[in-house]
């Protein structure tokens, strides 16, 4: 009835991730109740979770990956902490728990926390910047975000029912075939990721529709926003890089389900195979997230030395280079698995020119501040963090690229300390500046600059004294997922490095405060005018929270930085351009398809992990009704009346005509 | 890249949507489609079994054969033209060939080295006693 499913599954021998799980119950089932009381059960539905808004679908995911962050950070906390008391000792943490919290926190931190991050920012600002009023596919886009969320549900679920997978963040056959890893622990990964895959693939598929045939009128590809050029280039990746992962993981879910030998030791199964495929993937991942931040990164720079940005088409032509290259390079995660010196050397060498493209930016940024009037906010902090970070971060990758250097230092805890180096530094300090920077809008009301500085300088801090010790002990000889450990020469360097996620763990409190201050103290920090930073780019044309269809009457865009130039000329005649002609404008209705959608896929994967075969059954034909009943809806559209959409917009315009007679911008 | 806006096109394709003639067109071309893909279906399968040709020249037919019949669905069913509103298009084919091409050729080329390199089972166990 229950495939493998019984009361064994649930740890009642393990209280951590009990007491957690049940924390965790308790906290949704009180936010849940909270939500009855108040009487927001309604609006929540009707605003949010059926929500086709690009702009609400976008709060959602960072939401989402804000959660999954908190979450891979503790699983962080308790691997330093494991490593800080394991010296001749087995710490508190088991071997099997220890592999499953390791596994667990690549994989969320990857999956569920830094692409969610990534992609809701793609979602919030780049029908904003192109000047259109929502992506290609709106429906498509909610079901993209609760299929991920799903992917999230499941991982978490394996906390409390089951295990997760105890075979590092990429399950290397044979340890996770079905001979070597039993449980439901790979089980778990393989159908999370394939669902939540499913919904990254419609996204990298929605934004390249969006960019390449929705934009303003007469924003020519060479006139897009840096971040519009560079979310472009990642969904390129997307669509390209996850089938790979896709098929990899669909043919290790064979070797595990259906007997099928592609990743076996016997009957002529290679697991060399599956390495060579999931890097297949997994390279141009890395670039899917730190492509975006470059253009999160060249927003900020440009905005706060308010000069344009230097060099564009040289960026778009190295961010064009990267996104090529980078399906050049996967070899280098497997040097030692021992292709030989020909084919070492020649992936070697893309990787290291792979760097040329990241000079390039890193240049241009230099000389988009140099001569210009910097403001150093938050965001233009977390830039100079990321500049100065990232160059070192780099260098140790060109370092790794070498054959004959990756060779000693492989599976190493130096190769530990490089790629949180890069990602911390890139996609983490983007992120971060990213939600500051883009949060009045969002919203309606700045950030605290204080407390966001105070997170600021600890995690930046923090982030040195945590992995540079890990550089340092990956020299001596220190490899990665050790549960114990009993060489007395690592010991002061993993104690400093615990040290250094203390003050990290400051710099996150710093952050959350700093999201309550600035919500109790929204009133003065309120962004009446839309354009708080003296903004270069569309999304500050429209008021601050955006109305539902963004613009009043689509932008007509003459050259690069169209806003600014709009600006500007409003400033020399101190006043605003002639009121436009309004028009009623159609806007896709909510619609539960993708919340519904994602409540049957859940049930799918956890029938397929638990072998739960009717259950399978009933999810999939669920699915398929929420389907055809999305195809066969009558009304897709409604329609917001010209009135409406000229009173909105003369609120908008009376404002701005304020700020022109003199006052100064926010 | 284009410099034109492909939104004014769109509108056009919705306003010709009754036209009966041009979905004649359509049908038409369909079903052309449908006889040549067919046709190289089963020149396929004539193949396999002929010995019209040279017998090891078999598998570079069979690879001809399917690579026309890749041409003729991208032509006939997905509407892939040299037409100026498909620059998109060709160029995202572009792009999934260049990147198939290089997982592929990129996978088989370590592949082989892998392989080659590998000590044989025997000798590995050899070592093991």
């Amino acid at each position: 009835m229950f495939g493998k499913l019984g009361w064994d599954a649930i740890p009642f021998d393990q209280p951590v991730p009990l007491i957690a799980g049940a924390v965790v119950v308790l906290a949704v089932l009180g936010i849940l109740a909270w939500i009855v009381v108040k009487g927001w059960a309604r609006y929540l539905w009707k605003e949010w979770i059926t929500s086709v808004d690009h702009k609400h679908i976008g709060i959602m995911y960072i939401l989402l990956g804000l959660l999954m962050l908190l979450r891979g950070f503790i699983d962080a906390i308790m691997m330093r902490a494991q490593q800080a008391v394991a010296f001749h000792a087995p710490g508190y943490l088991p071997p099997e728990h220890y592999d499953q919290v390791f596994s667990a926190h690549g994989t969320i931190m990857i999956l569920f926390g830094a692409m969610p991050l990534i992609i809701g920012l793609m979602n919030f600002v780049v029908p904003l910047q192109l000047g259109v009023r929502d992506v290609a596919f709106p429906t498509l886009n909610s079901v993209s975000f609760w299929l991920t969320a799903t992917g999230a549900l499941l991982v978490n679920l394996s906390l409390v029912i089951g295990e997760f997978a105890r075979t590092g963040w990429l399950p290397y056959p044979p340890l996770s075939e079905l001979r070597y890893s039993p449980g439901v622990g790979v089980d778990y990964y393989l159908w999370s990721l394939q669902i939540s895959g499913i919904g990254t693939l419609l996204t990298g598929i929605n934004f390249v529709t969006t960019i390449l045939k929705l934009r303003a009128p007469g924003m020519t590809y060479l006139r897009m926003p840096m971040f519009c050029w560079t979310s472009l280039a990642s969904c390129l990746l997307i669509v390209a890089a996850f089938p790979v992962l896709t098929a990899s993981l669909a043919m290790l879910t064979l070797d595990r389900y259906l007997d099928f030998h592609f990743f076996t030791n016997e009957a002529g199964g290679n697991a060399m195979m599956f390495v060579n495929l999931i890097w297949a993937w997994g390279h141009p991942e890395v670039y899917i997230l730190v492509l975006p931040a470059f253009g999160i990164f060249s927003e900020v720079i440009s905005t706060f030395s308010s000069k344009p940005l230097f060099g564009y088409r040289s960026m778009v032509a190295a961010t064009l280079f990267i996104c090529i290259v980078s399906f050049c390079v996967w070899l280098h995660h497997f040097f030692t698995m021992g292709a030989g010196g020909d084919v070492n050397a020649v992936f070697g060498i893309a990787s290291s020119i792979i760097a040329v493209g990241t000079g390039v930016k890193i240049y241009n940024w230099l000389f988009t501040m140099y001569g210009g009037r910097i403001r150093f906010t938050t965001p233009m902090l977390w830039s100079l963090g990321f500049m100065t970070t990232f160059i070192t971060g780099g260098l140790t990758g060109v370092l790794l690229a070498v054959p004959p250097a990756d060779f000693l230092l492989h599976n190493s805890m130096f190769l530990v300390a490089h790629f949180h180096h890069v990602i911390v530094a890139g996609v983490v300090f983007a992120v971060m500046a990213a939600i500051t920077y883009w949060w009045p809008k969002a919203f309606g009301f700045r950030l605290h600059e204080g407390w966001g500085e105070a997170a600021f300088w600890f995690a930046f801090v923090g982030f040195y004294v945590t992995f540079m010790p890990l550089y340092w002990v990956g020299i001596l000889g220190m490899t990665r997922r050790l549960q114990h450990y009993d060489v007395a020469e690592w010991r002061p360097w993993l104690l400093i490095s615990a040290a250094g996620v203390a003050i990290l763990i400051v710099g996150v409190a710093c952050q959350v405060i700093q999201l309550v201050v600035s919500y109790l103290r929204r009133n003065e920090l309120r962004d009446t005018t839309g354009d708080p930073w003296d903004g270069r780019t569309l999304e500050w044309a429209t008021s601050s929270p955006p109305p539902v269809y963004n613009f009043a009457v689509l932008p007509q865009v003459k050259d690069a930085e169209v806003y600014w130039e709009v600006k500007q000329r409003a400033f020399e005649r101190e006043r605003m351009p002639e009121e436009p002609d309004y028009e009623p404008i159609e806007m896709p209705r909510n619609s539960p398809t993708g919340v519904v959608c994602a409540f049957f896929a859940t049930i799918v994967g956890f029938a397929l992990i638990w072998h739960i075969w009717w259950m399978m059954i009933v999810g999939l034909v669920g699915a398929y009704a929420t389907f055809v009943v999305f195809a066969w809806r009558d009304v897709p559209e409604y329609v917001i009346p010209a009135e409406e959409v000229a009173r909105l917009d003369r609120e908008n315009r009376a404002i701005r005509q304020r700020v022109l007679s003199g006052e100064a911008w926010a | 890249m284009t410099h034109r806006h492909d939104d004014e096109l769109e509108y056009e394709d919705d306003d010709r949507g009754g036209a009966s003639d041009e979905h004649m067109a359509h049908l038409g071309t369909y079903a052309l489609g449908l006889t040549l893909a067919t046709g190289l279906t089963i020149a396929s399968f004539w193949v396999a079994k002929t010995h019209v040709i040279y017998d090891p020249g078999i598998p570079m037919a069979l690879a001809t054969l399917a690579v026309a019949q890749m041409g003729i669905h991208l032509v006939f069913f997905l509407h892939l033209t040299t037409a100026p509103d498909n620059t998109n298009n060709i160029l995202a084919l572009a792009f999934g060939l260049l990147i198939v091409g290089l997982v592929i050729f990129g996978s088989v080329w370590i592949m082989a080295h892998l392989n080659h390199n590998l000590m044989p089972m025997q000798q590995l166990m050899q070592m093991q006693r």
